[in-house]
């Protein structure tokens, strides 16, 4: 996909995240200042960016897994077993260095036990990770014991907390890690691999593509982001709480990707659109808190505004939109009706 | 089981009780660090005072509890704890109970029962709670203007409500003080900080806000991180005060970065026996409802010293 190409396919992200941020700045209209304290940029806008990281990490591996029609729901319960492990190894004097790569290699068998449920086993991907999101969280706790497992290193603490050449590293973490998932994909074979098996699997089995070996590393992907989200978060609070780390985050992750316009029933992706939803849905968290609602508000604010971007980037809305549109212009347009019969079937 | 039996042995011997009691503990689970505190606590004041101590484990079903509850009647225990897992649907077990003239000491929450079918229940006054945190912040300020942010707990729990509502009456009538943003974190530490950060950035960078009110420990754990990475002194340019009294809150105390914390004593299990050593031994009805004392701690109360007293609890 070329430059205008890319611009094209994100345009309604673009301009929905443009809406909310201009939502949000009605009601808190100090939102968009940015000024520099010590050793960061703080501000609203720098905020979103670093709270949306978690979401933003596992909506990398979500959009992949999405793509080939499956959908993983053990990321959030991967993010606590990861934080426990590498809580549980930082606090066991083992140095960052090994708990970082304990955790990263946690979270890359948690994927390959969902990829090998799924592509050996056939198991339904919904039901494949379902296991590990209910079991997931038990393992977390059997690691930390059941309490807040808290630690002091400053290391560790730097990965949730800290700030490099003025961005949060979480920031960082996720701007990074989606560029480079983002070239990999794209520039070679594998992002239209990954399309080709969500599409169809038997006909892209038959024309000799490796699908299971494709299952196995999209999930183990998925795995790797959350790891990442998991030290993250872990970092962030200095402890690992395995009851409530990224508990409910695979429903934000699966929503960014939505908003980003990747159907869940598999095909074509774009990750850098699941990114800008999930800043979507960031700053619409970020927005409530600022505007000062009373919190029984909350839930409710963040449902109608999902509500209201979806049904504007629904087929159906789009489909009559574009129809007319195409009428007024020319009556007699006949690549019109089969683009919203397309759109329509998504 | 075997210290416990040892204990009441040397008891025995001692001639300081008449035989050691058997009192059957019916637990919800490990849901928090705080019932787990509960469980170790429970333990301990049964080994100290001789008794034998059946525990059980509810996995947080009340089936199981119900279960527990009648092997322990099947035995013929002296006693039964119980720490009830929902309100609802005991009437049939506390019955049989009753039948059998076994005392049930409610520990922790409460159950819509019809009082006479237990002895009596110790807890705490969650709005007690909140009311003692708001006495603290009175007295800290004065007469000086104090803008307040308020973290509370899980939109719609009775913690939370009740909470919420202490704090409010401590306050009343002091009109320096004055509630400024008010959102839920949840009760955990993460979003406490994430939230947190929001409030700093709503009040200027925090130079507007001159005090914190969080509806538990965690969360004020988590927003002391956010206000220092603000570039702020938490304790000094914010005042702290949160409730439940968790080791690590005594730990920022301790660092001088919270000020106060009331506490929920997970000694629930010390008021019980007591209740039922007076019953046991004349007779003794005590009240329906024994209340935990809520002590507040503030940091000339050797926060390091309460730290290394809670560390193994299990918290």
């Amino acid at each position: 996909m070329n430059g205008f190409g890319l611009l094209r396919r994100v345009a309604p992200q673009l301009l929905t995240l443009a809406a909310v941020l201009v939502l949000v700045t009605l009601f808190f209209p100090s939102f968009p200042s940015v000024s520099f304290g010590g050793d960061r940029l703080v501000g609203s806008p720098i905020d979103v960016l670093k709270r949306g990281a978690p979401v933003a990490l596992l909506a990398i591996g979500m959009t992949l897994v999405i793509a080939t029609r499956g959908i993983d729901l053990s990321v959030g319960a991967i993010m606590a077993i990861c934080g426990a492990v590498a809580a549980f190894a930082v606090t066991g004097g083992w140095g960052l260095g090994v708990a970082v790569a304990l955790a990263l290699a946690t979270g890359l068998i948690c994927g390959l036990w969902n990829g090998f449920l799924v592509a050996v086993l056939g198991i339904q991907p919904i039901v494949a990770t379902l296991i590990l999101m209910v079991a997931g969280r038990g393992i977390a706790q059997l690691v930390t014991e059941g309490k807040i497992l808290t630690f002091s290193d400053a290391g560790f603490a730097y990965l949730g907390s800290g700030a490099f050449l003025g961005l949060p590293v979480p920031a960082w973490a996720w701007i990074l890690a989606g560029i480079l998932t983002g070239l990999v994909v794209r520039r070679t074979a594998l992002g239209l691999l990954i399309e080709s098996v969500g599409v169809n699997l038997r006909a892209s089995r038959l024309a000799g593509v490796n699908s299971t070996v494709l299952l196995l590393t999209v999930y183990m992907i998925s795995g790797l982001c959350a790891a990442v989200a998991g030290l993250i978060v872990a970092g962030d609070i200095k402890g690992a709480d395995a009851n409530n780390a990224g508990l409910w985050l695979e429903l934000d992750a699966i929503l960014a990707v939505a908003i980003g316009g990747t159907s869940l029933l598999g095909g074509r992706f774009s990750i850098l659109a699941s990114l800008i939803g999930a800043m979507i849905i960031q700053s619409i968290n970020t927005g409530i808190l600022l505007a000062g609602f009373p919190p029984e508000f909350n839930l409710v604010i963040k449902a109608i505004l999902v509500l209201l971007i979806l049904t504007l980037q629904s087929p159906r809305l789009g489909a009559v939109a574009a129809g007319l549109l195409s009428r007024r212009r020319r009556a007699d347009e006949a690549g019109a009706a089969p683009r919203s019969v397309q759109e329509a079937g998504q | 089981m075997k210290k416990t039996l040892f204990a009441s042995a040397s008891a025995l011997v001692l001639g300081t009780a008449a035989s050691a009691q058997v009192v059957g503990f019916s637990q919800i689970g490990s849901e928090s660090g705080w019932r787990a505190a509960e469980t170790t606590v429970t333990n301990q004041q049964a080994e100290e005072r001789g008794i034998d101590l059946q525990f059980s484990d509810a996995q947080q079903k009340q089936e199981n509890q119900i279960a527990a509850v009648r092997s322990f009647i099947a035995q013929g225990v002296d006693a039964i704890l119980l720490a009830p897992v929902v309100a609802t649907g005991w009437d049939a077990v506390l019955e049989e109970a009753k039948e059998a003239e076994i005392p049930v000491v409610l520990l922790d929450r409460m159950v819509d029962s019809d009082p006479s079918l237990y002895l009596t229940a110790v807890g705490s006054d969650l709005v007690h709670e909140g009311e003692v945190a708001g006495q603290f912040l009175v007295d800290q300020v004065g007469d000086e203007p104090c803008r307040v942010v308020e973290l509370q707990g899980t939109t719609g729990s009775s913690p939370a409500i009740d909470r919420a509502t202490g704090f409010r009456n401590a306050i009343e009538g002091h009109d320096n003080i004055e509630i400024v943003q008010s959102q839920t974190g949840d009760f955990t530490r993460a979003q406490g900080k994430t939230v947190m950060e929001a409030f700093l950035q709503a009040e200027n960078g925090g130079a507007d806000i001159c005090a914190l009110y969080a509806h538990n420990d965690d969360m004020a754990v988590g927003a002391i991180q956010a206000i220092k990475e603000a570039g702020l002194k938490p304790g000094e340019d914010v005042t702290i005060v949160s409730i439940d009294g968790v080791p690590d809150l005594f730990q920022a105390m301790a660092a001088g970065e919270a000020n106060a914390t009331v506490e929920l004593t997970p000694n629930m299990a010390g008021p019980a026996f007591d209740a039922l050593q007076a019953y046991w031994d004349n007779g003794t009805e005590p009240p329906k409802f024994i209340q935990t004392e809520s002590r507040l701690y503030t940091q000339s109360d050797d926060p390091q010293g309460e730290y290394d007293r809670r560390k193994d609890l299990g918290y």
